[in-house]
């Protein structure tokens, strides 16, 4: 049975790729996953905010810890020397490289274009087999409009493409007005990959002392239809690799959206729930389910349920949007 | 080899030698000996090697005497093995110091000498707590400097190997452990051709080793433990000639040569001074001033006290010295003389009586620098004057004024050494927060290692940790620097002012030398700056001749990304203007070194840095003296003119820094002092403060509840009494149930005393529906509303207080009405352990007694010169008092047997009168249960009126009765320390006194580290966490002192966060108040060691919860009684991942940058344990209780 698939410009032994989470910063942890059957890596990402929240925050804590209180001249041990987060994600990348044989793909988060060449610059250099870009933006500026928006990703994207020349896959999220306009734009921008779809921390209430606190619910299953429907309506209609990220548990999950078009599959809660062994339960139940459907190639799987192979083209659009209407109807009994 | 140079303080200079020489050390924090710890912890963290080239093992202990314990077990098991201590510490370690010494153990403790808490603690520097060793049986070596620490380490290190006699290496807490010096450390081949290798090996051959048994520490009797104890003397007797001996070897290695005793002076001395430790400095210049100019004057350094060898030191005193004055840094009361004193008097008497000596000098003994105080050589002058009078005055006191006593030696301020030529002297005023010292270290290390010049820092602390003041002395010139004391008055070349406020507060011009130049940062442009200062202040420009610069350097920082830090620029000021070094070069020097800090870390942080440096140059400019003075204001008085009259006389000379002037007849001579000061002190620190909204505000009370300072305040009143109010006085009617119809509510900024945490702000839960973004509170930086808010704060004050039995506590709103008797305390702004004690004071402070451990809660409650706690209107409030770090509980339980035995005494006593008081009266006495509230002000009622009848019964029992009547009302024992108390030194009292069901009340502020001292590891400190003596992460989990606690049973035990469960916090502190045994409230407390911005301590507090760091819960024995489970989750099961906790909190997130393996470890560890601990409390919560009753009907 042949697994293998393509993901920006490399062949991949299977389309199973856990995407960006702690696990990578761990060697062993990336071992396990290897092991366990996946077919590249993305390493976390490095956060353009976090590194200058970082940088701050280590000048005001650990450089600048003066009271002129006589008892505290500081309050946590000053190490003179250590290295910047950049610094140790590179060396995690090349960690990474040396101890594996699968492609490495580093993964960079952030708004601006500040840094970003140069952080990209590094990690090429640092031996990434190709770029991740999550661009971590909530459009909430209520003067900008969605072109605005769109030419954000694109200057970042076009800046970036001028001085490498790994692959660069582009992380996006569903809030696009025309999402399949822009992956072709940013196609047209250079980009080899996009990857549907980032999720946020999510504003929270807590209603026992009023205030806002920032939440991150752990994907589930449901979330996979919303990149489906997305990556059905794609395939075939961009020459960019596909992936599908966000809510991937089992391999039913994977199943329906390689019959969607994806070109790899992306998983991280799971992962994180369950420890990379998850990864071969998920391999397992891909290939016995290509061998009961008499499936001998990703590539005969791939695209078979997309938007311009099913019956009904529209049943990705519109349908489905009446259909669950309806089910919300009130009951005729009610007044209303 | 040569040592190389290096400006290094005292304390790493002795921790340097101890890390290189030792194998195990075992450290405990205390100021001011904490950094030697510090330093071996981290160096050993990186994997810095002994001169065996191992690494050496640090430990740290849960107290001293636990150092201590583990360093005699490390030495008994063949370890070379060291601490580093100072003060009750010592005191701690002195039990295990004599079994060390009296198994003839070779060891090297290393002490920052500082005074012993007596009528006062006080963290500077004497030699109180080495005195207090002297029976023990250490050699006790004392050096005077740091280039003496660095060297003497060594020495007693390699003496004690040969001499098996364990060591005190001390020498003067701060003075010398604090003060920066260019030295010359001995190197690495010095260090190892002093240590025999073959003493070591014998040290270790006398280990205890199953291999080679023996018993040690046995049990004797009368017929043999005398004899034991003389068997040593031949060790004792042959010490001097062995440390003698080192100093010889170390003096060939090193070309520094040191005496035991060493005379320096005036070739045929008849005058002399004798005294050890760094008083030395000031003596030794004033020695070489007066022989210089023909004076017989001489001084006698001392460097081995112990053993004390009388014949060395008579070699050591020239044969002319007709009169010698003996001083002592130390007191001890009820004492015919100080011990240095004592045994150089002994040592002459002995020779005498021997016959061998034909005369006795004069021989005075006075005492002087206790508590760091200054001892200059002006004094030492005025000591010398003594002696040459007839009579000279024995015992005296130098240094201060003693119209109580009349010790005190008169000395004239003016009198300067020739030391002080050639030598630039600088002073520099800044706030904590600004880097000034950070700063003016980094000018020292560079000036001392990057030119031929020597260099000296010095840095005087403020007892304030909001809004610190700093003054930091440096010294630079072309020869080594002894000059031990202050740049006083007249001798500063440089005067820089780094905060424009303080041109307000503090006489700065004083310190400049004729002709000096003063550096002023202010907003003010050049032009104008002169207008903004005093006019004393612009006479003293004219009249010193002064050269005036100003700088906007909170401009350029701001201009150039660099926030509100503005330690590069005026670095960089005072290096142009000083010439010092050459401009460019400094520049130069100046960017090495920030290069050195930021390199690696953040590039655009350097680039902030260079952009900051250069554009300081730019913005400096000379301002043009003109000719006249014509300011029209003068610096305003520190404390208001209606302050009392001991306000006055005492506290406010030393909230204006010249506390070093008040006689000692107006010190309360058993320290004890008012409450109610901090009001007087009004520092004024805020930029911005809150502004009140009265047409949005809901009146939730949750400002009053957050503030850590006391500064924002409710208050509920009639519209009556706003017939005098301000017309900017805001006032609203009562929103909500709970009061009367027609009550007006206030919620008012104590505008002085406010420090601008804005976290009122932050808590504010109510927005304006048309302006979201107005809240009903909002920071201003409005002057005018300043000015505004000290009229309306005034009538606030003078507002009465509202019927607290009206009030309903168990709600925010109706508890914050209540008034705080704890306000406008110096703890760091944003602080998170004050708002519990402030709430503590508010419900129960009329009636409340405070056992304080030593900490942070200590320091903002009792550090002079001001206290926050205050009385009420009837002048009840908080009786506070801080006995010691280690045994708060057991304090505490003292004061609460004590107020039961008298009530229990003055319910016999009432028995005993019932006739004659009347039955009545005497019966409501007995029984009122006085669990509410209202209950305890009518036993007030019933006490009054029981003293008022007492007067009229003329028997003994009236008059025992009439002394402890007031303990028949209801009294709260609450027992108040941090983590570093409950959780290591005081936990074995803790736990004896949760076991005896005495009601105490505990509250434990638990800000998961050693906060006061510096911040290092206790057993609160979370898995994972960096704090000091845990550079690497703390390897071990947070100790549940709850779970613990609950183990008894019969303890009511919380844990709360205010800021994530306000009202959980108040019904805790109400249930545990009304628990009748004893309550532990273990509060979390967000605090600076934390690495994080306290603007965000409520956040902090949120994410604490929120990921399960925290959980908050109530255990209540009664509940027990009732059938029902005890324990009550007042938390959610985890709701965010532990590193979204984590990842905000520096003392988590360094170690991602240091360790990034270890730290990934830690946190995934930690997320377990959190679920899992959860998952523990919410079982615990849902068993049934075994002994519940059946229900009726089942």
């Amino acid at each position: 049975m042949d697994l293998t698939t393509h993901y920006l410009g490399m062949q991949l032994k299977n389309p199973l790729v856990p995407s960006a989470s702690p696990l990578s910063r761990s060697i062993d942890d990336a071992r396990r996953m290897e092991d366990a059957g996946a077919s590249a890596l993305i390493m976390h990402s490095l956060f353009e905010e976090a590194v200058t929240a970082e940088e701050e925050n280590m000048v005001r804590f650990l450089h600048h810890q003066d009271t002129g209180f006589g008892e505290a001249g500081s309050f946590l041990p000053d190490h003179y020397d250590f290295s910047n987060s950049q610094d140790i994600y590179l060396e995690n990348l090349q960690q990474l490289k040396s101890a594996l044989e699968i492609p490495v793909i580093a993964s960079l988060n952030g708004v601006t274009p500040g840094g970003w060449v140069e952080h990209a610059k590094e990690m090429q250099r640092a031996g990434a087999d190709a770029l991740e870009l999550n661009v971590y933006y909530v459009a909430a500026d209520i003067e900008t409009n969605g072109q605005a928006v769109e030419k954000r990703y694109l200057d970042l994207l076009g800046e970036l493409d001028q001085h490498i020349d790994i692959p660069i896959n582009m992380k996006l999220s569903p809030a696009f007005s025309s999402l399949a306009n822009m992956v072709k734009q940013l196609e047209a921008a250079g980009a080899r990959g996009v990857s549907l779809f980032n999720r946020f921390y999510q504003p929270d209430i807590n209603i026992d002392n009023l205030r806002l606190v920032s939440s991150l619910h752990t994907s589930t299953s449901a979330e996979t239809l919303l990149a489906m429907r997305w990556i059905a309506i794609l395939h075939g209609r961009t020459s960019l690799s596909l992936g599908a990220t966000g809510g991937v548990h089992t391999a039913e999950d994977v199943i329906k959206l390689l019959l969607a078009g994806a070109d790899v599959v992306h998983f991280c809660s799971l992962l994180l729930e369950q420890g990379a062994s998850a990864i071969g339960g998920m391999l397992q139940g891909l290939e016995a389910w290509m061998d009961e459907k008499g499936f001998e190639s990703i590539e005969d799987v791939r695209g078979r349920l997309s938007q311009i192979s099913v019956a009904d083209p529209s049943e990705f659009e519109r349908a489905n949007y009446v259909h669950i209407l309806d089910s919300f109807r009130s009951s005729p009994g009610i007044l209303s | 080899m040569s040592d190389k140079m290096v400006t290094i303080d005292g304390n790493e200079a002795a921790a340097h030698i101890a890390h290189l020489t030792n194998e195990v050390i075992a450290i405990y924090p205390i100021t001011p000996a904490s950094p030697m710890g510090e330093w071996s912890d981290e160096w050993s963290t990186c994997g810095i090697k002994n001169i065996w080239g191992t690494v050496p093992d640090v430990v740290e202990m849960q107290s001293e005497g636990g150092a201590a314990g583990a360093i005699h077990g490390a030495l008994q098991a063949g370890s070379l093995s060291t601490s580093f201590t100072a003060s009750q510490g010592l005191l701690l370690m002195i039990p295990n110091m004599y079994k060390i010494a009296g198994e003839l153990t070779p060891t090297v403790l290393h002490v920052s000498a500082r005074s012993l808490a007596a009528q006062a603690l006080s963290i500077f520097g004497d030699h109180a707590d080495v005195m207090a060793c002297r029976g023990i049986g250490y050699a006790m070596l004392c050096s005077a400097s740091v280039q003496e620490v660095a060297d003497f380490a060594l020495i007693s290190q390699a003496a004690t190997l040969e001499g098996r006699i364990p060591f005190i290496h001390f020498f003067d807490g701060f003075r010398t452990s604090h003060e920066v010096n260019k030295i010359a450390r001995p190197n690495d081949d010095t260090v190892r051709a002093m240590i025999d290798d073959e003493l070591v090996t014998a040290h270790r051959q006398r280990a205890m080793s199953p291999d080679h048994p023996v018993i040690r520490g046995t049990s004797q009797n009368p017929d043999v433990y005398f004899q034991g104890r003389e068997s040593v003397n031949p060790f004792y007797e042959r010490l001097p000639v062995i440390v003698q001996g080192w100093m010889e070897r170390f003096a060939e290695l090193t070309g520094r040569h040191y005496r035991l005793f060493e005379y320096v002076g005036a070739e045929e001395p008849e005058r002399l001074i004798l005294l050890m430790g760094s008083g030395i400095g000031a003596a030794e210049e004033t020695v070489e001033h007066l022989a210089a100019r023909g004076e017989a004057v001489g001084l006698v350094k001392v460097r081995l006290f112990r053993p004390f060898d009388p014949e060395i030191m008579l070699q050591a005193i020239p044969q002319t010295v007709r009169k010698i004055a003996v001083l002592d840094r130390t007191k001890e009361p009820g004492s015919d003389g100080e011990p240095l004193y004592k045994d150089v008097l002994n040592a002459f008497a002995q020779a005498f009586s021997l016959g061998e000596r034909e005369t006795l000098p004069r021989i005075i003994g006075g005492r002087y620098g206790l508590s760091s105080k200054e001892f200059t050589p002006a004094m030492v002058k005025g000591i010398f004057d003594e002696l040459s009078q007839d009579s000279p005055k024995h015992p005296f006191t130098v240094g201060i004024f003693d119209d109580v006593s009349h010790s005190s030696l008169a000395w004239d301020p003016t009198f300067r050494p020739d030391a002080a030529e050639g030598v630039t002297g600088c002073v520099f005023y800044g706030l904590g927060a600004d880097g000034t010292v950070s700063a003016n270290k980094n000018s020292i290390k560079i000036i001392g290692e990057q030119t031929d010049n020597f260099a000296q820092g010095y840095f005087q602390y403020d007892s304030k940790k909001s809004g610190a003041v700093t003054v930091s002395h440096l010294r630079f010139g072309p020869a080594p620097i002894r000059s031990t004391y202050l740049i006083g008055d007249n001798e500063a070349n440089f005067v820089a002012c780094h905060q424009p406020i303080f041109l307000d507060r503090y006489d700065m011009l004083d310190k400049a030398t004729q002709s000096g130049v003063f550096l002023l940062n202010s907003p003010k442009p050049p032009a104008q700056v002169w207008q903004t200062l005093p006019r004393r202040m612009q006479q003293q420009i004219i009249d010193k001749d002064l050269t005036f610069y100003v700088i906007d350097a909170y401009r350029i920082a701001d201009e150039t990304g660099m926030g509100r830090r503005i330690n590069t620029i005026m670095q960089t000021c005072f290096f142009a203007i000083a010439g010092i070094i050459d401009q460019e070069k400094a520049i130069e020097l100046i960017k090495q070194a920030v290069k050195k800090t930021y390199g690696r870390k953040g590039k655009r942080l350097l680039e902030r840095n260079f952009q900051a440096i250069d554009a300081a140059l730019a913005g400096l400019h000379q301002v043009e003296i003109p000719s006249a003075a014509d300011s029209t204001f003068e610096r305003k008085p520190p404390v208001p003119d209606f302050a009392p009259k001991f306000v006055q006389q005492v506290t406010a000379p030393i909230i204006a820094g010249r506390g070093d002037e008040i006689p000692v007849s107006l010190m309360p001579a058993d320290g004890t002092w008012p409450l109610g000061t901090a009001a007087f002190e009004k520092r004024n620190i805020a930029l911005q403060l809150p502004k009140w909204e009265d047409d949005i505000c809901t009146h939730c009370g949750k400002c009053p509840l957050v503030c850590p300072h006391g500064a924002i305040r409710s208050k509920v009143f009639t519209e009556g009494e706003l017939a005098a109010a301000p017309d900017s006085f805001l006032s609203a009617n009562v929103k909500g149930g709970g009061f009367e119809k027609g009550l007006k509510i206030s919620y008012q900024v104590a505008p002085d005393d406010c420090t601008g945490c804005g976290l009122c702000v932050d808590i504010c839960p109510i927005r304006d529906k048309q302006n979201p973004k107005r809240k009903a509170l909002n920071m201003t930086g409005d002057q005018a509303y300043h000015e505004q808010e000290r009229a309306n704060w005034d009538f606030f004050l003078d507002l009465p207080e509202y019927d607290r039995s009206k009030l309903k506590k168990t709600t925010l709103k109706g508890a914050m009405i209540m008034q705080p008797l704890f306000e406008f305390s110096g703890a760091c702004v944003g602080c998170g352990e004050t708002p519990y004690v402030k709430l503590a004071t508010q419900l129960f402070g009329d009636r409340m007694l405070v056992a304080n451990a030593t900490g942070c809660s200590s320091i903002y409650g009792g550090n002079l010169p001001t206290t926050p706690y205050t009385t009420n209107p009837e002048g009840r409030g908080p009786a506070w008092s801080n006995s010691l770090f280690e045994d708060n509980a057991e304090f505490g339980l003292g004061m609460r047997i004590a107020i039961d035995k008298q009530a229990d005494h003055a319910r016999e006593l009432l028995q005993t009168l019932r006739n004659e008081i009347g039955c009545e009266l005497a019966d409501a006495l007995l029984e009122a249960d006085q669990h509410d509230e209202a209950v305890v002000f009518e036993q007030r009622d019933r006490v009054k009126t029981l003293k008022e009848k007492l007067q009229k019964i003329d028997t003994t029992e009236a008059r025992c009765l009439e002394s402890i009547a007031e303990t028949l009302v209801k009294k709260s024992v609450r027992l108040i320390g941090g983590d570093g108390w409950a959780y290591d030194i005081g936990y074995g009292g803790l736990d004896h006194v949760l076991s005896t069901g005495r009601n105490v009340n505990i509250l434990l502020l638990d800000t998961e580290v050693y906060s006061n001292t510096g911040g290092q590891t206790s057993k609160a400190t979370p898995l994972g966490a960096v704090a000091k003596f845990s550079a690497g992460g703390k390897a071990t989990n947070k100790k549940d002192l709850a779970l613990m606690a609950m183990a008894y049973e019969n303890v009511y035990v919380a844990q709360v966060a205010y800021g994530a469960k306000d009202i959980q916090t108040l019904r805790t502190f109400l249930e545990a108040e009304s628990y009748d045994g004893p309550s532990l409230i273990i509060a979390y407390s967000p605090c600076i060691a934390h690495g994080v911005d306290l603007s965000n301590n409520h956040r902090q507090q949120d994410l604490a919860v929120a990921s399960g760091h925290w959980p908050l819960f109530r255990y209540d024995p009664r509940k027990t009684k009732k059938g029902e489970n005890p324990l009550k989750m007042d938390s959610k099961a985890p709701s965010i991942p532990y590193r979204d906790f984590a990842s905000t909190e520096t003392r988590f997130s360094v170690l991602q940058r240091i360790d990034p393996a270890a730290s990934e470890r830690f946190l995934r560890t930690a997320q377990q344990q959190v679920k899992s601990r959860f998952t523990l409390y919410q079982q615990l919560a849902s068993l049934a209780v075994a002994n519940a009753e059946e229900k009726p009907g089942k």
